[in-house]
């Protein structure tokens, strides 16, 4: 025998030819994936349609940058680590994969190309990718089954622990990467024994350890052990491709698709139903998710791309609270369901309203939209939209909380949430006589101007906030930009009248307001609310460019039109709070910290949290007339976060997050502390 | 003559303090009116409260029937259409067993109707002038009732001067006979009392007692250390309680408990009079609120503008520094 | 079961703030957000809520202009089956007994197990529901604050003083007039209204009705003008800073017990 007999030629007891079984078992292998991925694709048949065959450009980026580059990975550093070993070992392993099923058939097989040094070079590096993927899955065990990280715990409500699943798995995949070697290193040392032939093998990877090992054995055994271990990776193997669609590992399948049509655009709201209009809204028999198929198709291929990470939920701040809701579980809860009522075989089944069924009324209202979930996810899974959808269901059919029908009502008859009158929508300016003595407010009704200045409803009506109006103003003023106001013409921009499902509502608040601002022929719109911002750039079409006032300051700094005095308490240390609408939705988060640090002797800190990583205040607009189950305040957390980061001053940009954060110092018992302090007032107080 | 009758309402064999507020409301009326006391009921609580009622009224009506002994209004309406002469002006509380009484019994004696008086400004002619409340006390109006053929009317309990009772030595008249057919078919079957909570607000000399001015479940500790520092109790109005930050039990107000506190603290409370029904015995009432146009500070005795999430912490601190 | 609800049109509370127009005699009425009585809205979501266990039909009724039309729209929108509007130029300054004549005669041209009305309305008499069963001589709770329909008969509790509940039984047919809090009401959106926008709605005449005596002529209470109270003297009100608010407080707590 000159050398080891490969699974091709192989015959079991002398008869029975091995190939016959290797050429079955991919058959058998790839049929019953093909059975089982066709019915995970019927629910998706059934659902709504989705809009993710546009922007290709930006996808394309995507797959490059969160797919293949699993840029969100290291977010989470061990973790993120040791997934990027497991994937990239995957990828390259998938060639060598796939050689060894023809082998089994066809002797020596190798991929085109894949013969002379290019199959050399390819061999050493999948030799240590083999090596990689197993030692990264051996503390991934240790990590899931020993350490077991909090994240992943499976509070009792939302079902059963994923630990068991979590670490077969890894089971699996080690199994893979130790019978590959040892196919291989079986071979390597056969011939070595027969002709003393040394190959070249990557040092200290698993081929080169186990060749070692072998180096003495008696050939009997290595011939046996080269057919078995390729039997155990082909059965792994095809075991593991059946097995990935019937769990959390179906992302392994599903990723490439899930960031290839992932969000492209941040800050807007996906349309009620793709290819319906707004005119034709109408039209529609029902509105929202209220079924399982009301969910789009991407939604769905979302459930089934959860890897179960936790990432979502870990940083969720309706979570961090004890709200009863963990994005994590809206998504398993879901998968769950799929999984039940369109099971592998036999009937599919009726689905339930899923409000009642999967999901409680407070755990959906309960969101913020904050968008941190979403930033987090390495899959690119959506919340959002899911979220508005599943609140359209619901005000569709009447459910909606006491405590969000009175501001909702307000808004349809009076335009704003607090049911005060419309006319005295410009208080803030003629209230207050000192001001108004010495500022005057152009309205756009009568008067003519370059630049809208949008106040929106808190501005406009809250006694405290009300002050940010007049300080932007003065702002405006000194950096020379023409401006005005809508006044009573002015409705709430809907930011959250949109994101809590009132569709009709919004769409009535939009139509106001746009013909009310390009009635006036302004040429931008300027806004100190993060909120107003994001809806008028990201949610209203045919407007004038919108900018938030930390852009125009910073801006007017840089252009030099807008000098800034030396900082009046240069004892302070301040920090900046990222609100969710200015930053992760629209990523300004450098004007603000600019205009801050033109601010001469202004010591500044960063919060730990805080970029596309700032933890939300507690959700602007309807959200503060929610009453939602909570254990403390997301505002409370937050002021503690600035107290640990050694701030005594928390600079926002938002009145929503001002009045969070005011209240959560006062709840924190933190007064006389920590102070909140809006942008605008900084930057006012500080224009030389 | 005008005559004027007035149902008592009463519980455990006391009458309720409009009993006493009655002959105020029957002189506005008209000062010469005769006034004479309804008592309805069974047993030793109705002779008691008839008796009691000699002491205010120079008459009195007693009509006792077993089915009388609950105050199922759709029983004593049919007593009181067959005793109450029907071009009189009928007068009762306006309270949860007047407003069931009430509007039916104006039509089963034909009379005009006029509901939760506060105020009447005497007759002219057949017109009797009143004055009442609109839009939840938002707007006061002044109204005019024929009562050619009879009037019926609920006053607001609180709104008339209390008299000085015990020395009138009413003559009592038995009119159980005319009662007449008492088959209904509205049956009384029983109380469910509200839960009673951990705290017995009705026993506490001094409540600080909150209101939609709290703003947020999580301010009530806020409250709670006021209430400590004055060694008090917290209270609260009904918007609390819907919210269900803290059990009924707290609640003052008619659909609450009545309190009677010798000093209340009214913090971010507007003060509807469903609200202030519940505070009796005439306390001291600081009122604190960030609305100035609040009407709470129209009963108050002391008022502050400002907001209580701003003031009580510092009051709070202000006593402990005592 | 049949249910009638009967429903009105009211400044709303919530969103308003109400203004003596320049005469000083009535509301400043340019401004006023209208909408459905909020007791009234308790009562029909009830009644959606008894239909849907034990079947049958909600009728909402009201006595109005023609605006009073969006009302019955919107809670046709949450869920009342049919909507009836009475409206006659001879209804104008009906008092509460002449509203209950009109109401009256319509519910005599139906069958009905079940009527409801709220417990009180933006003048807070309260009045309707009471004279309305006293005219059909059918039995009548107030401030009903529960319901459980049993075969002919009803349970019904009422919320009384004490935060207590009265327990009643009550053959049917009969009148409740209904207290807040008994349920949630639903929510009713834009789009809720507009689905039903195309619904018909009877509008019915003093003729149609056959009712004589009723509006300005017929009413024997009658309001003559809206007043802002002079309530006297009211609190006195403690003024300066904060700390010096807090001093005088301290005082006045002081002498009368409160410390």
């Amino acid at each position: 025998m000159t050398s080891i007999i490969g699974p091709a030629s192989y015959k079991f007891f002398g008869i029975f030819p091995a190939a016959i079984l290797s050429f079955v078992l991919p058959i058998i292998g790839i049929g019953l994936f093909a059975y089982i991925i066709a019915r995970r694709i019927a629910p998706l048949v059934r659902a709504n349609p989705d809009n993710r065959f546009d922007q290709i450009g930006g996808r394309i980026k995507n797959l490059a940058l969160v797919w293949l580059g699993q840029i969100r990975q290291p977010r989470y550093m061990l973790a993120g680590v040791l997934h990027i070993f497991i994937f990239a070992g995957f990828l390259i392993l998938s060639i060598r994969s796939t050689t060894l099923v023809i082998i089994g058939f066809s002797d020596g097989f190798t991929l085109p190309g894949f013969s002379g040094v290019i199959g050399d070079i390819y061999n050493f590096f999948k030799d240590y990718a083999a090596t990689f993927v197993l030692v990264a899955c051996i503390i991934a065990a240790i990590r899931r089954g020993i350490i077991k990280p909090k994240r992943y715990a499976v509070p009792e409500k939302y079902g059963k622990d994923h630990t068991a699943e979590a670490v077969f798995v890894l089971g699996i995949i080690s199994t893979l990467m130790l019978s590959e070697s040892l196919f291989e290193a079986s071979e390597l040392a056969y011939e070595f024994q027969h002709s003393g032939q040394e190959h070249f093998l990557a040092p200290l990877s698993l081929v080169w350890i186990f060749k070692g090992m072998l180096a003495s054995a008696p050939q009997n055994i290595l011939q046996g052990l080269h057919i078995f271990t390729y039997f155990v990776h082909d059965l792994a193997f095809f075991f593991f491709l059946c097995f990935l669609p019937l769990g959390k590992h179906f992302h392994v399948i599903t990723s490439v698709f899930n960031v290839f049509f992932m969000r492209v655009q941040k800050g807007n709201v996906k349309p009620v139903m793709h290819g319906v209009s707004d005119e034709d809204l109408d039209d529609l028999e029902s509105f929202g998710v209220k079924k399982l198929e009301d969910f789009t198709w991407k939604h769905m291929l979302d459930f089934y791309s959860c890897a179960d990470c936790g990432r979502c939920s870990d940083q969720c701040p309706a979570n961090a609270v004890s709200r009863p809701l963990s994005p994590r579980f809206i998504t398993i809860k879901a998968r769950d369901l799929m999984f039940k009522n369109y099971p592998l075989s036999g009937e599919i089944y009726k689905s339930e309203m899923l409000v009642e069924d999967i999901y409680t009324e407070d755990e959906i209202w309960s969101c913020t939209t904050c968008g941190a979930c979403e930033e987090e996810c390495p899959l690119g899974i959506e919340y959002i939209d899911k979220m508005v959808d599943l609140r359209r269901g619901m005000v569709d059919e009447g459910m909606v909380p006491q405590s969000l029908q009175k501001p909702l009502k307000a808004l349809e008859k009076r335009g704003n949430p607090y049911g005060k009158m419309e006319k005295k929508r410009a208080d803030w300016w003629a209230k207050d006589k000192e001001f108004k003595a010495q500022y005057t407010i152009k309205d756009l009704a009568k008067d003519e101007a370059d630049t809208l200045y949008f106040v929106d409803s808190i501005t406009s009506y809250d006694d405290i906030i009300q002050d940010i109006a007049r300080r932007t103003s003065i702002i405006l003023q000194k950096a020379g930009v023409d401006f005005g106001i809508l006044g009573k013409l002015e409705k709430d921009s809907g930011n959250e009248v949109l994101r809590f499902g009132e569709e009709m509502l919004y769409q009535d608040l939009k139509e106001q307001n746009t013909e009310a601002i390009n009635e006036t022929g302004v040429k931008q719109i300027v806004t100190a609310d993060p909120h107003a911002y994001n809806a008028l750039k990201n949610d209203y079409t045919d407007l004038p460019p919108v900018k938030h006032i930390s852009q125009v300051v910073a801006q007017k700094i840089a252009a030099g039109e807008l000098d800034l005095k030396s900082c009046q308490d240069p004892d302070k240390v301040y920090t900046y709070h990222d609100p969710c609408y200015l930053g992760r939705h629209n990523g300004i988060y450098e004007d603000p910290r600019q205009a801050l640090d033109a601010i001469d002797g202004l010591t500044r800190v960063e919060l730990e949290k805080s970029r596309d990583r700032s933890f939300c205040c507690g959700g602007g607009g309807l959200m503060l007339f929610y009453e939602p189950e909570e254990e403390t305040r997301m505002g409370v957390l937050r002021v503690n976060m600035a107290a640990e980061a050694g701030a005594n001053v928390i600079v926002t940009a938002c009145p929503f997050c001002l009045v969070n954060i005011q209240d959560a110092i006062k709840v924190a018992g933190k007064e006389g502390q920590i102070e909140a302090l809006d942008f605008t007032e900084l930057i006012e107080q500080h224009i030389a | 003559m005008t005559q004027i009758f007035a149902y008592i309402p009463y519980k455990n064999g006391a009458a309720e303090d409009i009993a006493l507020e009655f002959p105020s409301a029957a002189k506005k009326i008209d000062e010469s009116a005769s006034l004479t006391a309804v008592v309805t009921g069974s047993g030793a609580d109705l002779d008691k409260v008839v008796e009691d009622m000699t002491g205010i009224y120079s008459e009195v009506i007693k009509v006792d029937n077993a089915d009388l002994a609950y105050p199922n209004a759709d029983v004593v309406r049919k007593a009181l259409a067959n005793i109450i002469p029907l071009d009189a002006i009928f007068l009762t509380a306006h309270d949860t067993f007047g407003m069931d009484l009430a509007p039916g019994l104006s039509v089963k004696m034909d009379s005009s109707y006029a509901a939760d008086v506060v105020d009447f400004e005497g007759i002219d002619g057949t017109t009797l002038k009143a004055v009442r409340q609109e839009l939840g006390g938002a707007v006061s109006t002044h109204m005019t009732i024929d009562i050619a053929s009879g009037a019926v009317m609920t006053v607001r309990p609180g709104s008339f001067a209390p008299v000085e009772g015990g020395s009138a030595g009413g003559s009592v008249t038995d009119k159980s006979g005319d009662a007449g057919d008492l088959s209904a078919k509205r049956k009384f079957l029983e109380i469910v009392e509200a839960e009673v909570g951990d705290v017995d607000i009705t026993k506490s000399d001094v409540l600080v007692s909150i209101g939609r001015g709290i703003e947020d479940e999580d301010n009530i500790e806020v409250a709670q250390e006021l209430a400590e520092a004055m060694k008090a109790v917290v209270s609260c109005s009904r918007p609390i309680v819907d919210a269900k930050w803290l059990e009924k039990s707290r609640q003052v107000g008619t659909s609450g408990q009545t309190v009677k506190p010798k000093v209340y603290m009214a913090m971010g409370i507007s003060g509807s009079f469903q609200h202030l029904g519940g505070v009796k015995g005439n306390p001291f009432i600081v009122a604190v609120n960030k609305n100035p146009k609040a009407p709470i500070f129209q009963v108050a005795d002391v008022g502050v503008v400002e907001d209580i999430l701003d003031f009580m912490p510092e009051l709070t601190e202000a006593i402990n520094d005592l | 079961m049949e249910i009638l609800v009967c429903v009105k049109r009211v400044p709303d509370t919530a969103e308003n703030e109400f203004e003596l127009n320049g005469a000083g005699n009535d509301l400043d009425r340019d401004d006023l957000v209208y909408s459905v009585n909020e007791w009234d809205n308790y009562a029909v979501e009830e009644a959606i809520q008894i239909v849907d266990k034990v079947g049958g039909n909600v009728t909402v009724v009201t006595v109005g202009d023609d605006e009073s039309e969006e009302v019955l729209r919107r809670e046709m929108a949450m869920g009342a089956n049919n909507g009836i509007l009475l409206s006659d130029d001879a209804f104008e300054g009906s008092d509460g007994k002449g509203i209950a004549a009109i109401l009256k005669a319509e519910i005599e041209k139906g069958s009905y197990d079940l009527i409801m009305t709220g417990a009180q309305a933006d003048e807070g008499a309260g009045q309707v529901g009471g004279m309305l069963a006293a005219m059909l001589d059918m039995p009548y709770a107030s401030l009903v604050n529960k319901i459980e329909v049993g075969d002919s008969k009803i349970t019904v509790g009422r919320e009384i003083e004490g935060g207590n509940q009265e327990m009643n039984e009550m053959q049917l047919p009969c009148v409740l007039s209904i207290q807040t809090g008994i349920n949630e009401p639903r929510y009713v959106g834009i789009r809720g209204i507009r689905k039903v926008a195309k619904l018909d709605i009877p509008v019915k005449s003093a003729s149609d009705l056959g009712v004589e005596g009723v509006g300005d002529a017929g009413a024997k209470t009658k309001r003559v003008d809206y007043f802002v109270p002079d309530l006297g003297d009211g609190a006195e009100m403690l003024e300066g800073s904060t700390d010096e608010i807090i001093e005088k407080l301290i005082e006045k707590l002081k002498a009368k017990g409160g410390l």
